[in-house]
Formats: C-alpha cells, sequence, structure tokens
C-alpha cells in the first residue's frame, strides 16, 4: 500500500464517518459542522487527484460561503426536532428498502469495472497548471453551456428578488431619511396661551 | 474556431436573451403604471426572434460551439411555434394579471427567460445543453408558480413542483452519468455511434437509459411520476397554469425526441417496451381519474397526463410518420389547451376564478359565442371530428396501426372514449343546464379575437391539416434520418 493509497483510505473515510455524523447528529448546529468535515475531506480526495481548483472552490465556496450561511440560518430558526423525527421508524423500513436496492445497483454497475475509459488518468507535472486548464476550456469548448450557467444565476437573482421584495402594508419601520429631514414645525406646536393669573 | 460560424445559428437565442437583459432594466426605469411599455416591448422580443428564427434557416443541419448546438428544420419550426404560444399566453393573460396585481416586469421577464430555456432545450446536441435547457425552464417556472405570495395554495404548489422537479433532475442526471460511464461522451451523435459499435458494460447503458426514461416521464407528466401534475396546474395563478401547460411541451417533445432518437436509437425495442408501460398507465390514470374533477384546472391537468400518454404512442411507432404524428400531435395540444386556459381568464374576475365545472353552466345563454369556441376546443381535445384533435388522434394511431400494435391503438381508442365523456360534459353544461350567475362577462377587444383564432384555427386546421401536418413530417425527416 503506498503513501497515496494511505491519504486516500483516511480521507475516505473521515468522508464516510462525517457523512453519517449528518444524519444521525441530534443537534442541527453538529450536522452542520459534521458536513464542513466532509466537505474538507471530499476536497482532500479531489486534490489527491490532482483537480486543485476544484478542490480550493469546494473549501472556499462551500465551506466558507454555504456553510457558514447554512450555520446562521439553523442557530435563527427554532427547528422542532422531536416534531422532524416523528415519522422516521413507520417510515424507516420503505427507506431501507430503497437505500438498499440503490446499495445493490451500484455494485451491480461498478462492480462489473467495464467503463468506456477505465484507463488511469494521466498524471502531470508540478507546472501543470489545473486552473488555467479549465479556464481555458470553459471559454473555449463549453462557452456555450458555460453563458447558460450565467443566465440560470441570472434567473436565480431575479426569481430571489422578485419573491422576497415587496412593500406590506401596515408594517411598522424606521425611515431614517425622513427622521433626518424632520423640522420642528413638524413634531413641536407652540400655542400662544393667556396666562393664568396667580391665585 | 470561426466566430460568426457559431453566432449566426444562435441570432435568436442571443438576441432573445439582449433582449430580456434589455427588458430588466427597462421595466426598474418605468414607472408602476406604464408597464405596458414592458409588455409592448416583450411582444415586439418575439417578433423579433421569429424574423431571425426564419431569416437564419439554413436547409441543411448546422452544428455550432463544438456539437453542442444544432440548428435543423425542426428546431427552426418547433422554436417559431413557442413564440407564437409565448405570445399568445401573454396576450391572453395581461387582463387576469393585472387584476390581481402580478403584471409586472418579472412576470415578463420570467416568461423570456422560461422561453430561453425552452429554445436551449430544442436545439441541444449534448447532454450539458440538454440539461442546462430543462434548468433554466423549470427554475423560472418555479418561481412563476411562487409569485402569487399571499395565496397559502400557490405557495403549496410551487414547493411541490420545486422538490419533485429537483428529484426528477437528479434522476436525469443520474441517467446521463451511467451513459457518460457507458459510451465516454455527452454529445449525443457520439454517444449513437458508440452504443453501435458495440458498448462493453451492457448493464450501465440499461440503467442510464432506465433513469433517463423516469426523468423524461417526471417532465413530461406522464404515470406513474405526475404526482405534481394536478396540485400544480391547481395551485399555481391560471396564467402560470397556461404557460406550464401549453409552450413547455414542445420542448419537451424536442428533448424526447433528441435524447432517444438521436442519442439512444440503437436502443429503442428497450425504450419503446418501456413507453408502452408508460403510456398505457398515463391513459387510464388520466382519464378515469379526470372524470371525478369538478375543478376545470384539475381536469385540465389529469387531460394533460392523457394526451403526453397519447404522444408517446407516436414514439413507439417510429419513424417519419410515428415522430412526425408525436410533434404534429404536441403542436395542436398546445393550441387547445392555450384555448381552454385562456377561456378559464376570459370568465375570470377580480377576486374571482372561473375555474369550476359550475362556473361554465349555462354560458351559451350569458355568452353564445364563447360557449361555441370552448364547444370547439373541447370537441378537439375529445378527438371528434371535424376539429383538429380527431386528426391528432388519428394520424397517430395510423402510424402506430402500420407499425403492427394494433392492440394498443384499441387501447387507445377504448380510453379516448372514456375521455369523451368528461370533455362533452362540459358542452352539456354550457349548453342545456342554467347558469349560476348572471354576471356580464367583460372580454377584451384582443382576448375575444385571440380565443375566436383559437377556436377557429382548431376547426380549421382539422378541415385541412395537410399543411402543418406535412411541415411536420419533412422537418422530423431533415431533422432526424439523414444525419
Amino acid at each position: 500500500m503506498s503513501f497515496f493509497d494511505v491519504v486516500f483510505y483516511l480521507f475516505a473515510a473521515i468522508t464516510v464517518i462525517a457523512s453519517t455524523g449528518v444524519i444521525v447528529a441530534r443537534n442541527p448546529v453538529h450536522a452542520a459542522l459534521c458536513l464542513v468535515l466532509a466537505f474538507c475531506s471530499g476536497a482532500g480526495i479531489w486534490m489527491l487527484l490532482e483537480a486543485e481548483f476544484l478542490a480550493i472552490a469546494l473549501v472556499l465556496v462551500y465551506v466558507g460561503a454555504v456553510m457558514v450561511l447554512f450555520l446562521f440560518v439553523v442557530m435563527m430558526l427554532d427547528i422542532n426536532l422531536v416534531q422532524l423525527r416523528e415519522g422516521f421508524w413507520r417510515w424507516f423500513p420503505f427507506g431501507a428498502a430503497l437505500a438498499g436496492l440503490m446499495v445493490f445497483e451500484m455494485i451491480w454497475v461498478l462492480g462489473s469495472r467495464q467503463t468506456a475509459d477505465a484507463t488511469i488518468a494521466v498524471v502531470h507535472g508540478a507546472d501543470y497548471s489545473n486552473t488555467k486548464e479549465l479556464g481555458r476550456l470553459i471559454y473555449t469548448q463549453y462557452v456555450y453551456p458555460f453563458e447558460i450557467a450565467a443566465v440560470i444565476l441570472l434567473v436565480a437573482m431575479v426569481a430571489a428578488i422578485a419573491l422576497t421584495l415587496r412593500r406590506r402594508a401596515g408594517v411598522k419601520s424606521q425611515n431614517i431619511a425622513e427622521q433626518v429631514k424632520v423640522k420642528k414645525a413638524d413634531r413641536l406646536r407652540i400655542l400662544s396661551m393667556k396666562s393664568e393669573p396667580k391665585q | 474556431m470561426n466566430l460568426m460560424a457559431n453566432i449566426i445559428p444562435a441570432a435568436a437565442e442571443i438576441f432573445l436573451l439582449a433582449m430580456t437583459c434589455l427588458i430588466l432594466i427597462v421595466d426598474v426605469i418605468l414607472a408602476k403604471h406604464s408597464k405596458f411599455i414592458t409588455y409592448a416591448l416583450v411582444q415586439l422580443t418575439l417578433l423579433g426572434c421569429s424574423i431571425i428564427t426564419v431569416g437564419t434557416h439554413e436547409n441543411n443541419v448546422v452544428y455550432a460551439f463544438n456539437n453542442m448546438y444544432v440548428d435543423d428544420l425542426m428546431s427552426d419550426v418547433l422554436k417559431i411555434i413557442s413564440y407564437l404560444g409565448m405570445s399568445m399566453v401573454l396576450i391572453y393573460s395581461r387582463q387576469y394579471l393585472k387584476l390581481r396585481g402580478l403584471f409586472t416586469g418579472e412576470f415578463m421577464v420570467l416568461a423570456l427567460f422560461a422561453l430561453l430555456g425552452m429554445n436551449v432545450m430544442i436545439s441541444a446536441n449534448h447532454f450539458l445543453t440538454l440539461y442546462l435547457g430543462l434548468e433554466l425552464l423549470s427554475l423560472s417556472l418555479y418561481a412563476m408558480v411562487a409569485l402569487q405570495r399571499d395565496s397559502a395554495i400557490a405557495t403549496e404548489a410551487a414547493m411541490k413542483y420545486f422538490v419533485l422537479g429537483a428529484l426528477a433532475s437528479g434522476l436525469l442526471l443520474y441517467g446521463m452519468s451511467m451513459l457518460y460511464g457507458a459510451t465516454g461522451s455527452l454529445e449525443l451523435g457520439a454517444i449513437s455511434n458508440a452504443i453501435m459499435q458495440g458498448v462493453p458494460n451492457k448493464s450501465l447503458l440499461a440503467f442510464g437509459l432506465v433513469f433517463i426514461l423516469a426523468g423524461l416521464a417526471f417532465k413530461l407528466g406522464v404515470v406513474p411520476f405526475h404526482m405534481w401534475v394536478p396540485d400544480v396546474y391547481h395551485g399555481a395563478p391560471t396564467a402560470v397554469t397556461m404557460l406550464i401547460g401549453s409552450v413547455p411541451k414542445l420542448a419537451a417533445f424536442a428533448f424526447t425526441t433528441r435524447i432517444l432518437v438521436e442519442g439512444l436509437q440503437s436502443l429503442e425495442h428497450d425504450w419503446s417496451g418501456m413507453l408502452i408501460v408508460l403510456a398505457i398507465a398515463s391513459m387510464a390514470i388520466g382519464n378515469l381519474s379526470a372524470i371525478a374533477q369538478t375543478n376545470l384546472k384539475r381536469m385540465l391537468a389529469y387531460s394533460t397526463i392523457t394526451h403526453m400518454g397519447f404522444m408517446l404512442l407516436g414514439f413507439i411507432s417510429g419513424g417519419i410518420e410515428g415522430y412526425g404524428s408525436a410533434m404534429f400531435y404536441t403542436v395542436v395540444y398546445m393550441m387547445m389547451s392555450l384555448g381552454a386556459f385562456g377561456m378559464i381568464m376570459l370568465l375570470s374576475r377580480a377576486g374571482f376564478e372561473a375555474d369550476t365545472l359550475n362556473d361554465f353552466k349555462g354560458l351559451n345563454q350569458r355568452s353564445p359565442w364563447l360557449a361555441f369556441m370552448m364547444m370547439l376546443l373541447m370537441l378537439s381535445m375529445a378527438g371528434i371530428p371535424p376539429t383538429v384533435g380527431f386528426y391528432a388522434k388519428f394520424s397517430v394511431l395510423n402510424s402506430i396501426i402500420q407499425t403492427g400494435h394494433t392492440w394498443l391503438a384499441i387501447v387507445a381508442v377504448m380510453f379516448s372514449l372514456i375521455g369523451a365523456f368528461y370533455y362533452l360534459r362540459i358542452i352539456k353544461l354550457m349548453y342545456f343546464d342554467t347558469p349560476e350567475s348572471h354576471t356580464p362577462i367583460l372580454v377584451g377587444s384582443d382576448t375575444g379575437l385571440l380565443i375566436s383564432i383559437n377556436g377557429l384555427g382548431v376547426l380549421f386546421l382539422g378541415l385541412m391539416p395537410g399543411t402543418l401536418m406535412s411541415i411536420c413530417a419533412v422537418s422530423v425527416q431533415q431533422s432526424l434520418l439523414l444525419h
């Protein structure tokens, strides 16, 4: 067993354990943190495959941005776990049967070990830049799907704004600009009164 | 890589995207009461797209962007029909949306993005573009279903649509990845060649095919992957239901054709068997469930399931006739469903949805012309001559009998007979029952004209279906069998 294999199995084991932790952890914050660990070890496996760009993107985007956001959501929402776990045992046989089917199928497909490209990947030298190659492909051969992906992101943005930005009537919120612009005459009314005679 | 050789075939899509972005910006500047300008710009964009698509038409099949994009006669015809359909959707729904405060720039921009997604799917020659086009379409539709924020039923529909749609995309992607593993390519032509030369791992190919078919069936909404259809059709605002139920069917047809016929033609023996099961189950469950519905939108949802099952019969028979008749059926179905949903919106008012069967009682006394149009549309959906629905069913059945599946044709006819009941029930309600309310029906001049064209078009095409049928046959022949 080479050093490469040892590192691979180490990362793979951490990924599997962390992923199991995501679904069995009672505390949603622990589950989210386990997911972070799974992403990090997944990035390690990608690094072994010389996909440095993907590994770094996974850490930066998923661990750095998405999971932090997710943790915020988990902490802010009051999730009732008892309610979530209510139907667990009732649905367990069904879920287990489905999972068993998937495992069986994967063993069947992967066990035959005959894919079109079963050759071992080319190992490149240290001066080979994975990021540069990806960039070159994205902007030449894959420019059309890349542009469509960009449009999908634009749609997501438009949809998110269309669904959340709306003015509701009767909401009590501060309008800072109005507050700053306020004049004495708007708030204060000076009445001239006759002074009362001394008693 | 020659830049112009890539851009010219895709000019219509590029124009559509540029105009959509422009409209997005213009709409922000416009005042709230001048949304008519946005609307006019959208219609002009659709007109411009049609002109460009006709102008850049070539007689042979053109590939662009490293074989990811294909421009052939079928894609041109389907795109032009989709512009027409989208334009009709917007005309029908303008008044309806205005009364519900949904006549906003976002609605129209999302509709254009959905159209762009459909066009990407129609012209895709690569699994990556097929999938991205599908996601672009679906994402826009999910958002449009949820646009009516204060309606609980619309939010529920959007949630169901989103979750089940994501599941279907997952199935589709899983299948695509298996096919990639088996053939080593994502391009449809290369996959077809690889399968023809023989693939070492047959079981991987079979699993991939099953997953892809399940994903396709989800998107088409055929049994047993139909659960989302009635809830989404019922819950969404009628304008959005009309959009979901009409134009995307063209893209779904193109999607199915590209994957099954262009990519997996050599596996026809495998997938046609699966399609037979899907088609029979859809016709059975769709027709039988539609009878029990009291809500017209739900009834039309089950009717969609049936029609999609019927359309699949064309794929089962195969050949120019089979695929051509399936394309004809899809186009005709789009027209009929536009008319039927348009009628629901015509009868609706502010705060009132005319979406139950009772709202159609005695329509003849309230508005004889609208009742007549609805009768034509319903006769066409039931497949009764002289409307075009008859000819569409006839051509599909004809092709399937020619390939020797006579029993399948008999089953299809039996279920169509059962289906005729609930279409004819609406005609009975309109002509022989007394109306429940006598509120006058206010029809705008544009929608009134459009519903007349739509209803009479169904009749006219039924009397002379030759032109459209030959366009479908020729485009299928040019696009699928000559390369």
